[in-house]
């Protein structure tokens, strides 16, 4: 496991866009500000949309890894 | 869940957030412009067609719209009344005409038809086992995201009176119906138009 303490793990592995950031989204909502949120998924295309997520909603993308093509995202709600 | 265990192990602990960043081998950059505050617009996403592709990027497009914060609504009109109305309702319409336009394209969201090779609705059963297997959400299920995260659905009252269509026929959610000069007000006032 990861050092980094996040509060909330969402698993979007296998989905397609939209919806590992439909599921961020939703997840997020019901999260305290400053709270650390874990995305795991496998769509290629997530690794662009995640940097736009966070620019557009303002919430920060604090650190974004691939491994074997499953990418990892910390995000902080603001 | 746990997550899987994946290198590199990161400790971000007592660090800043842009050393943290610069450490991890992103896949991508983070652009320059990254720490300004986010600007947007709202969209206006105006769903003209009833077909199955259409109605896919409409569902996509307002899904993700509201997912990315941005306050977004989706004017209905022409065929794209159909797609919201309750899937049971096998007919919609007053007169023989309005029954009759009904009756040739099936109401609801999972009834939709490709604008090309339909063939008997061999297409569209193709198309969906393609998006089954490759896990894309089906419209009705974007359609249900949208709706949860606040995504406005009006309708166009002047083809809702055309068409014979009334807010009893639609899915639970639906809008006011409003008119051209609705649509045409949003977009001067600085919504960004998308014609579907």
């Amino acid at each position: 496991m990861s050092a980094v303490q996040v509060a909330r793990t969402v698993d979007a592995k296998g989905l397609s866009c939209p919806m590992p950031i439909v599921k961020t989204a939703q997840a997020i909502k019901e999260m305290p500000s400053g709270a650390l949120l874990e995305v795991i998924a496998t769509d290629p295309g997530s690794t662009k949309d995640f940097v736009a997520w966070a620019k557009s909603t303002g919430n920060e993308l604090v650190e974004q890894s691939a491994d074997g093509g499953v990418f990892r995202f910390i995000l902080r709600k603001k | 869940m746990t997550a899987p265990t994946m290198e590199p192990q990161v400790e971000i602990a007592g660090r800043g957030v842009d050393q943290v960043v610069e450490d991890i081998p992103a896949t991508v950059p983070m652009p320059a412009s990254a720490a300004e505050p986010p600007t947007t617009r709202d969209i206006l996403i105006i769903n003209f067609s009833g077909d199955l592709e259409k109605t896919w990027a409409t569902m996509i497009l307002a899904s993700t719209g509201a997912a990315m914060g941005v306050k977004t609504r989706v004017f209905v009109t022409f065929w794209g009344l159909q797609t919201f109305v309750k899937d049971s309702r096998r007919v919609t319409g007053q007169t023989w005409m309005q029954k009759m336009l009904a009756m040739m394209q099936r109401p609801g969201v999972s009834h939709r038809k490709l604008s090309k090779m339909n063939f008997l609705g061999m297409g569209p059963w193709m198309m969906r086992s393609l998006a089954k297997k490759y896990n894309v959400a089906s419209p009705r299920d974007l359609l249900e995201a949208a709706q949860m995260m606040g995504v406005e659905f009006i309708p166009c009252q002047m083809t809702m009176d055309m068409f014979g269509i009334t807010q009893d026929d639609f899915v639970e959610g639906m809008g006011e119906p409003v008119g051209a000069a609705t649509v045409i007000g949003l977009i001067t006032e600085g919504s960004a138009p998308i014609f579907i």
